[in-house]
This record gives C-alpha cells, sequence and structure tokens, in this order.
C-alpha cells in the first residue's frame, strides 16, 4: 500500500474563489492510502514545496498528489520537490484542478466536486506508480533554420555566431523573405533592403550557415537533440555550383511575359529568373511552368548563352538527410488573399492595390523605377484612399479575428512618404483605432497627421466603385462627424490582413508542433516561453508565432537562438522515462506498432520462448529502444493485444483513473 | 472438385512438395463439416471433403500449422484469401511453409437455416433452378435455395483470390455486394431503436467465444478475455452489459484488421448477426479514410494504422454519431 500525501493549492484565488480547497483537502484525505491531505495559498512557492518536503520526511511518504494547476505549468516544480527530499520524481501526480477546473466552472458546489473527483483519480493513478529513472541521449551539434526571412536569417547568424553549424532551408529561389520586397521601414523610415541585404550576403558568406534555397522540409523524424530531416532540393534547372549570376540569360531568354513573384504580379519577368539584383544565393532558376525549352523542347536558348554551363534542363529534384540538435521555425507570413473581397473592388480596378503592392509601387527596383503611378494608366494619382483592417479584426469567415499589428504604422509610413514626394497628393486614411503601442511609433503616427496632414477619417469603407472616368468613388461613413463619404479617389489601398504561411500548418503535423485556430505557432508558454513550442527541441521564430513588426522579429529571432544554442552547447539530455515497453508474453509480432511509431524506436526481434506445453517456440516480438522513445503512447493504442505499455502512463494506471472518476 | 483436390494433393503429397494437407472432413452429419490436417493419400481419400456445406475458413488454422515443420498445403476459397493476406500482414503465418491452392467458394449452404424450416434428418441438398432439393431421412423436401445460404454468403464481396500459389477451377471478381444495406437500415434507425436493436441480438449470447476461436483476426498469444491481469476476463456472462461489451471491445479490436469473411456470424450457435457491427466499422472507415479492404494485399497501410495530414479530424467522427 503507497503512503500517499496530497496537496492542495489555492492559487491565491484563482482555485480557492471557486474551488472549496478545503472541502477538497478533507474529502480527498479519506481516499485509502492517503496518510496527509493539506491545503495551502502558493504551492509552487517555497514554503508551499517545503511543506509537501516536509510532509515526505514526516509521513514517509511513497506518493504524492498536487492538486494545483496543469502539469504543464508546475510538474516539475513538484518533481524536483519530491527528488530534493528523497522521493522519486515520477511518485508525484498533479490533479489540474485550475485550467480543467476553477478557471471554467462558475459554480462553487459544482466545481468543488469535480476538483475532488480529479484528486480522487490522480490518487487512484499514484497507488499504480513505480520510480523511474531517466537515462541520457546524445545532442546533433546542428541547427536547422526553416524559413529565411528576416526571422530565419537573424536566428542563424546568431546560432552561427555561438559556434554551431546552422542550415537555413527557404521555400524561394532567394532567401530575404518579405522584407526584401518592402521599400522604407518604420518609424526610422531607414531602407529596407540597405539594412536587410547586407544580414543576407553576411548569412551567405558565414562558414557555420549553409543555405538551402529553394528546399522544402519533406520529413521530421526523431525528437529533440536528434532530430533527422529531410530536404528536398527543388531542380532549378541550373547548377546552383556553376551560375555565376551574371543574368545574361534572364535577358535572352526569349519568354518574358511570366507575372513577376517579387513585384506581386505588377510587372513580368523572364522564365529563367533571378528574383532580384541583390538575391542570395544570385543565382538564376528556370520556371518550368514557362520555360519553352521545358514545355516544348524548342529554344535552349539560356544554355547556348550560359558561359559557365551551368543549364540542366534534366535535373531532378534532390534530396537530403540531415541530424540536427534543435530546429527553429520562421516561416513568416503572406497578405491574405482578397478574392472574397467584392466590395473594394479588388480584382476589378488595377488601381485598387494591397500595401505589400504599394511598397513595390514605390521602391526604386519596383515596376516604375520608385515613381507612384497608377497601375491602369501609369498617370500620377492625386487622392490616394487607404483603408484599414482589410480583413483584419473581422468577426465574419471571410477574414481573422485578430489585429495584424502592423497596418497602422505601415500605413502611417506610406502616407506620410507619398506626402512627403508629392505634396499636390491628398491622402486619407480610413481606419477603426489607430494602434501605435511601440517605441516611437505614436510620435511617427502624429507626424503624419500633424506635420505630414493626412486625413484620418474613423470610420470604415463600405463600398469601392471604379468609375468610367478612371476615378474611383470611395464610399465611406465619418463615424466623428456621423455623415456619409464619398471620395473619388484616383487610387485605393487596402491594408490586407496577414496570415501565417500556408506551409506552416504542414510542417506544424511534421513537428507534432501545435498552432491555434489561425495557423500561428503555439508557445509553450504566452509569457515565460514564448520562443519556444511545446514540442522539445523546436523553437519558434517571427510572424509565424503571432504578426509581428520587423524589430519585434529581429528580437524574437535572436531570443530562439539563444534557447537553440542552450540546447546545442549541451552534450547530452535527459531523456524522458515515460517510454513504451512490450510485454513480449503477449506480443503478437503484428506490426502495428512499429507502423504507428513516430520515432522509429520500435523494431522486432526473434526470441525464444517457453510455451506452456513445455515446447519452446521462437516468436517474433516488438521491442522498443528507450533512448530514441519519446512516450507519445501512440504504440499503446495501436496495439491490437494490448501487450504496449507506457511508464507512468499504464493501461491499468488510465484504467485506474477513469474508473475513480466513474466510481 | 472435390475429386481434383484430393487428386492434386496426392500429388503434391507424393512428390514431396508438402508434408500435410489442411481441408476439410466430415463429422457425424452430412452438414457437419470442420477443418482437419490430413499427412497421407489414405486420410485424404478416407474423409476429405469438400462441397456445398463446405464452409469454414481455415487460414486461421495456418497460425499454428504453418510454424510446425514442413510444408502444408491450404485449399483458399477467395473470401478465405483475404483472411490469409490479412495474417500474413500481420506476420502471423509464415508464408514459405505453405502452398495455396484457391479452389471456388460458394455460396455455402447452413444447415441451421434448412432445419429453421421444419426440415430434419438432412441426407444430402442440391440447387434446383432457385428451389433447394433436400434428401433427408424423411423424403424429399424443398425450400427456396436463397433461404438456405449461409449468411456469410449472402453479401459475397469476392469471387476473386487475392492469393494463390495455383488455381484449381476458374479465379473470378469482386463483387458489387450491396453489403452494408442492412448497416444502412441500422444507421437509419433512432439511438434507442438500434439499442433495442442490439441489446435483443446481444441478449442471445451465451458467452460459448465461437465467434473469439474462430475470427481469423483473433489470433492474440493471449486473448485479454483470458487474462486475469487485463480486468475484462470472464468465460460466463456475470451480467448482460458485459455480454454487450465482449462483442463490442472485439469489434473495436479488429476494426481495420477484420476481411468480412463472416465466420462470427456463421458459427453462433445464437445466431447473433456479429458480422454487423465489423461491416459498420468498415463501413466508416470506407468514408472516413477512402476505401480500404482489409487482406486485399500485404503490404498497404491500414487507415487506422496510417496517420495522413488529409485524415478527417476526429471533430468529424464525433459529430457523426450525435443523432
Amino acid at each position: 500500500m503507497q503512503r500517499i500525501g496530497v496537496f492542495v493549492c489555492h492559487c491565491g484565488t484563482n482555485i480557492a474563489a471557486t474551488v472549496d480547497v478545503k472541502t477538497v483537502a478533507e474529502a480527498l484525505g479519506h481516499e485509502p492510502g492517503v496518510v496527509i491531505s493539506q491545503d495551502y495559498q502558493y504551492m509552487c512557492s517555497e514554503s508551499g514545496q517545503n511543506l509537501v518536503k516536509n510532509a515526505i520526511k514526516e509521513h514517509n511518504l511513497t506518493g504524492v498528489v498536487v492538486c494545483s494547476c496543469s502539469p504543464r505549468m508546475h510538474e516539475n516544480t513538484f518533481r524536483k520537490a519530491a527528488a530534493a527530499a528523497g522521493l522519486n520524481s515520477y511518485m508525484v501526480e498533479i490533479a489540474n484542478i485550475r485550467e480543467q477546473c476553477s478557471w471554467i466552472h462558475k459554480d462553487i458546489a459544482t466545481a468543488t466536486e469535480k476538483a475532488i473527483i480529479l484528486g480522487k483519480a490522480a490518487v487512484a493513478k499514484v497507488h499504480l506508480n513505480a520510480p523511474l529513472t531517466a537515462g541520457e541521449s546524445p545532442v546533433a551539434k546542428r541547427a536547422l533554420v526553416i524559413g529565411g526571412g528576416i526571422a530565419g536569417i537573424q536566428t542563424a547568424l546568431d546560432i552561427a555566431e555561438a559556434g554551431f553549424d546552422v542550415d537555413i532551408v527557404e521555400k524561394n529561389p532567394t532567401i530575404g523573405g518579405k522584407m526584401a520586397q518592402i521599400d522604407k521601414t518604420f518609424p526610422t523610415l531607414d531602407c529596407a533592403a540597405c539594412i536587410l541585404t547586407p544580414k543576407m550576403v553576411e548569412a551567405s558568406q558565414n562558414e557555420h550557415i549553409t543555405i538551402h534555397s529553394f528546399s522544402e522540409v519533406t520529413d521530421v523524424k526523431g525528437f529533440v537533440g536528434n532530430f533527422t530531416v529531410t530536404i528536398k532540393k527543388k531542380a532549378r534547372f541550373v547548377d546552383e555550383t556553376k551560375c555565376t549570376g551574371c543574368g545574361l540569360c534572364t535577358e535572352k531568354c526569349p519568354m518574358k511575359k511570366v507575372p513577376n513573384e517579387f513585384n506581386m504580379g505588377l510587372d513580368n519577368r523572364s522564365a529563367i529568373y533571378i528574383p532580384f539584383a541583390q538575391a542570395v544565393p544570385k543565382v538564376a532558376t528556370i520556371d518550368p511552368n514557362y520555360c519553352m525549352m521545358m514545355k516544348t523542347g524548342k529554344c535552349g536558348v539560356c544554355s547556348k548563352v550560359c558561359s559557365a554551363g551551368a543549364i540542366d534542363y534534366k535535373q531532378q529534384d534532390k534530396f537530403i538527410e540531415q541530424k540536427y540538435g534543435a530546429i527553429v521555425v520562421a516561416t513568416g507570413f503572406n497578405p491574405i488573399n482578397l478574392d472574397k473581397y467584392d466590395e473594394f473592388a479588388y480584382n476589378q480596378c488595377p488601381d485598387v492595390v494591397t500595401s505589400l503592392e504599394l511598397e513595390r509601387l514605390m521602391n526604386a527596383a519596383g515596376p516604375n523605377g520608385g515613381t507612384l503611378l497608377r497601375p491602369s494608366d501609369k498617370t500620377h494619382p492625386h487622392k490616394i484612399v487607404f483603408v484599414q483592417c482589410v480583413g483584419s479584426r473581422c468577426d465574419d469567415s471571410k477574414g481573422k479575428p485578430y489585429c495584424s499589428k502592423i497596418c497602422c504604422m505601415y500605413t502611417a509610413k506610406h502616407a506620410m512618404l507619398i506626402r512627403e514626394k508629392y505634396p499636390d497628393t491628398e491622402v486619407y486614411v480610413f481606419y477603426i483605432d489607430v494602434r501605435t503601442p511601440g517605441k516611437n511609433f505614436d510620435e511617427f503616427y502624429r507626424r503624419a497627421v500633424e506635420q505630414y496632414n493626412v486625413h484620418y477619417i474613423k470610420g470604415m469603407v463600405g463600398k469601392v466603385t471604379p468609375r468610367s472616368d478612371g476615378k474611383i468613388d470611395v464610399q465611406a461613413s465619418d463615424l466623428l462627424a456621423n455623415e456619409q463619404l464619398h471620395i473619388d479617389a484616383d487610387m485605393v489601398v487596402l491594408a490586407a490582413a496577414i496570415e501565417p504561411d500556408k506551409t506552416a500548418r504542414p510542417l506544424a503535423t511534421m513537428l507534432t508542433t501545435q498552432m491555434d485556430t489561425n495557423d500561428f505557432f503555439t508557445e509553450a508558454h504566452p509569457k515565460l516561453r514564448p520562443v519556444e513550442s511545446a514540442t522539445a527541441g523546436i523553437f519558434l521564430s517571427g510572424a509565424c508565432q503571432g504578426p509581428k513588426d520587423i524589430p519585434e522579429t529581429v528580437a524574437q529571432a535572436s531570443a530562439a537562438a539563444a534557447k537553440a544554442i542552450g540546447l546545442l552547447v549541451k552534450n547530452s539530455i535527459t531523456c524522458n522515462p515515460c517510454v513504451a515497453h512490450s510485454n513480449e508474453l503477449m506480443c503478437n509480432g503484428c506490426s502495428s506498432c512499429e507502423k504507428v511509431c513516430p520515432y522509429g524506436a520500435i523494431t522486432y526481434i526473434d526470441k525464444e520462448f517457453r510455451m506452456p506445453d513445455r515446447t519452446t517456440a521462437v516468436r517474433r516480438v516488438a521491442n522498443v529502444n528507450p533512448a530514441v522513445c519519446q512516450g507519445c503512447g501512440a504504440c499503446t493504442v495501436a496495439c491490437p493485444s494490448g501487450a504496449m505499455d507506457l511508464n507512468g502512463f499504464s493501461n491499468s494506471q488510465i484504467m485506474a483513473e477513469v474508473d475513480a472518476i466513474c466510481k | 472438385m472435390q475429386e481434383a483436390m484430393i487428386n492434386r494433393a496426392k500429388q503434391l503429397l507424393a512428390d514431396g512438395s508438402v508434408d500435410r494437407v489442411i481441408g476439410w472432413k466430415r463429422g457425424e452429419f452430412v452438414y457437419d463439416i470442420t477443418p482437419a490436417v490430413f499427412t497421407s493419400a489414405e486420410e485424404l481419400d478416407a474423409d476429405f471433403v469438400y462441397d456445398d456445406f463446405t464452409a469454414a475458413n481455415v487460414s486461421k488454422y495456418l497460425v499454428k500449422e504453418s510454424k510446425k515443420e514442413g510444408k502444408i498445403l491450404a485449399f483458399l476459397k477467395p473470401c478465405d484469401t483475404y483472411s490469409f493476406n490479412q495474417l500474413i500482414k500481420e506476420h502471423r503465418i509464415v508464408r514459405e511453409n505453405i502452398y495455396v491452392i484457391g479452389i471456388p467458394g460458394g455460396p455455402k449452404l447452413d444447415a441451421e437455416r434448412i432445419k429453421a424450416n421444419g426440415i430434419t434428418g438432412i441426407l444430402g441438398a442440391k440447387n434446383d433452378n432457385g428451389t433447394l432439393i433436400i434428401d433427408t431421412v424423411y423424403g424429399e423436401e424443398k425450400m427456396p435455395y436463397y433461404e438456405a445460404l449461409s449468411v456469410k454468403c449472402l453479401n459475397c464481396k469476392s469471387k476473386k483470390h487475392v492469393v494463390y500459389d495455383e488455381l484449381i477451377g476458374e479465379d473470378g471478381d469482386i463483387l458489387d455486394s450491396n453489403r452494408f444495406d442492412m448497416v444502412e437500415k441500422l444507421e437509419n434507425m433512432t439511438a434507442q431503436e438500434r439499442y433495442d436493436f442490439w441489446r435483443e441480438q446481444l441478449s442471445k449470447c451465451i458467452r460459448c467465444n465461437a465467434c473469439r476461436n474462430v475470427c481469423p483476426a483473433c489470433t492474440c498469444e493471449k486473448c485479454v478475455f483470458d487474462n486475469p491481469d487485463s480486468g475484462v476476463e470472464n468465460k460466463a456472462a456475470t451480467d448482460s452489459f458485459e455480454e454487450n461489451m465482449f462483442h463490442i471491445i472485439r469489434a473495436f479490436h479488429v476494426a481495420g484488421r477484420c476481411t468480412d469473411c463472416g465466420e462470427c456470424s456463421r458459427v453462433c450457435p445464437q445466431n447473433i448477426p456479429l458480422h454487423l457491427l465489423n461491416r459498420k466499422f468498415i463501413k466508416d472507415i470506407n468514408s472516413l479514410y477512402g476505401d480500404y479492404q482489409a487482406g486485399e494485399d500485404t503490404t498497404s497501410r491500414a487507415p487506422l494504422n496510417d496517420y495522413k495530414q488529409d485524415d478527417c479530424e476526429a471533430s468529424i467522427v464525433h459529430e457523426r454519431g450525435v443523432e
């Protein structure tokens, strides 16, 4: 019989306001095996922990149940406390009476009843707990950064700075990401390219950094310290090692009618292309959907003009496999698709553009060489309307419920730049709220209003109608003046909401990390562990975790790098002793477990057994490698014979918990 | 057919290709046919039988037989070949030790269904254009052929052998069996009606374990129902809840592995339509994860053992269950 101590935490009023903690402690005190049951205001505090430690010594406890917050919060705290008092860490169970009870209930009587039941389940489980000992596994001293935008570049540079090898996987032909497309950056108005491109070059020249551009992660196996990742290097039909980036092929290519992604489709590029002049790596890529040679077999001009002999029309996708200790996700964002926003006439009128398109229209390397012209007739616009929150803070199914965070600031920037360069242009900004928290942000916005006389109007645009005279009728409401407005604009700029890149969700599945309903990666703790995912060894950098501006992205990128470095400097990490094992007498050798194991921890061995009739027989049985097993439990539910079981979460422990709940 | 099978078996025994033959022999009555292992031409001549009453699936016997010394010849009907493949996939039988001869299958007759028509003392039966002519000790009796068919043959899913070393007779095709018609009927019931249906059916269970013992998907080294550590072991039904749970646990156990061979319903002495539980699972798997036939091959991943990015979300399963 175990000697169990129960410790019920008030968590200030977090638990105690909804759960009658004294009643819970008293009720659990009557459970079989419970020798002491106490409550305390903050069990996780030093004096709370001492309460647990002293009780273990004084009452010779063999098991501990702490009724408190989620085990993800403080299980480790109490495991350490138990270990300090001489009790095996894995004899501690947490009953989550905060997140799963007090926070979600209002009625004290029912919440108290539920807290008692959750406590009983934990007591029932402790009765079947056994001491476990953790082993160790080595750490691969190499990091992978997925995404080569400013977040990925910064993370890679910082990890390389610490002396570790790091690989960047970027799906596009060049690193640089969204920042490379941006003209100027708020609130200082310095040129984005001038601060980004040196970093791109630095990354490409750093001896510790390998850039896999035009590549994708296709498979991730393993676990913290020991990931095995398959990277697909997509065929670019140009030998990266030979191409010098001279650009002659792109000039000579006869197929020049390909929408240029880098300029948001506002101009055209050739079928063989280098995305922009400062691309890293500066290597050409053939777009097989447009290349005449690839489509019809007739052309080959690029191959003829290339003095380096880099063109290879027969190039195939290449797969490489590499071991990593840490993975940093930096997959970034995209503006949402505006097809559903008919009211803003985005698809009908070329002079209705998104903010990112405006960045390209104003950029010196953009389609108009930096002169702001209307896409439709290449004339100077004299009246420009900015519409804020297009798809942001939106409760219908078209948009996103969250604030995209960067739009208020970049719109102020756009308005200011236009007024500065073209003082004869009137600029209107329709907003719900102007949100400018951030260093020097509000001052920046005030400058747009006060110094540059940008017309900020609180209210939403209802309808945008292109007129036959080339003007655009913008119908809007001014909420402060309480009147309807019609503005005959030359251009309309939509601040489209931003969303995580579409590649993020399949990647999250591969990495077994969590995402929220908007497909942003979920951090391990929203306040205290903002750059770690809940999956050990996977870190988050930049806008993949939530909307962010550049300074925040860079800060988070460096933070993620610091966390990754903290892991990579270790020679070995403590393994989780909650691993699976198979009962060989019951195992059928059917391979169900092997098929579902995401870590490849299960193999089969032929083993000789004594059979009931005194004969011996060789049977195929499952064998778990405890250093590789991560204790996910997939095998235990897949096993048809019930032979597979998980230390610390055995089938009998889970059944005992269910029984205790249903009793 | 029986002659051809005996002759071929004798040949293979004689030339040393196989050491044993698994087939069927007759018991006390003409319709009382059980699997049997033969080791000589004499035994084959004396006892081997294959006729319209021979319905048993011998695949499961190979779990033990294929691990013995020497090679065994197995005669497999089309439906049996699916069970055979599934057992290979689960590494339960040793393929190298088996020589498979595919033989034509049913439809097979079910003596119990004939007897249910008040016909006893059966000595033989043959189909005459939809009418079954039954020779009995009391003279000739007639009944509709369809009504005498084994339940497992009423919705035959396939006449095609998915595995064999040689064939006797012609290979057939996969059939459109309408085998989910009854499942659909059950699905269309209200929750209460369906509950009542299954309570009535399962209350007949005498917990003889015949369904488990015959099931080719039930080959665990130690069955949970025989394992005191499992918490669900029991020989006799101590209460009605337990019989219900026995069959539901078993249906979950074989989900995704059941080939729908129908042996469970064939052997049930209480005529419980157990195959409908399994078919419900098969139908759900097909609709949630795409068509899948267990035992069709030996290499594909079973949907319930395979996790894909486009798998339906668990909530879909939940929503479907809400009345």
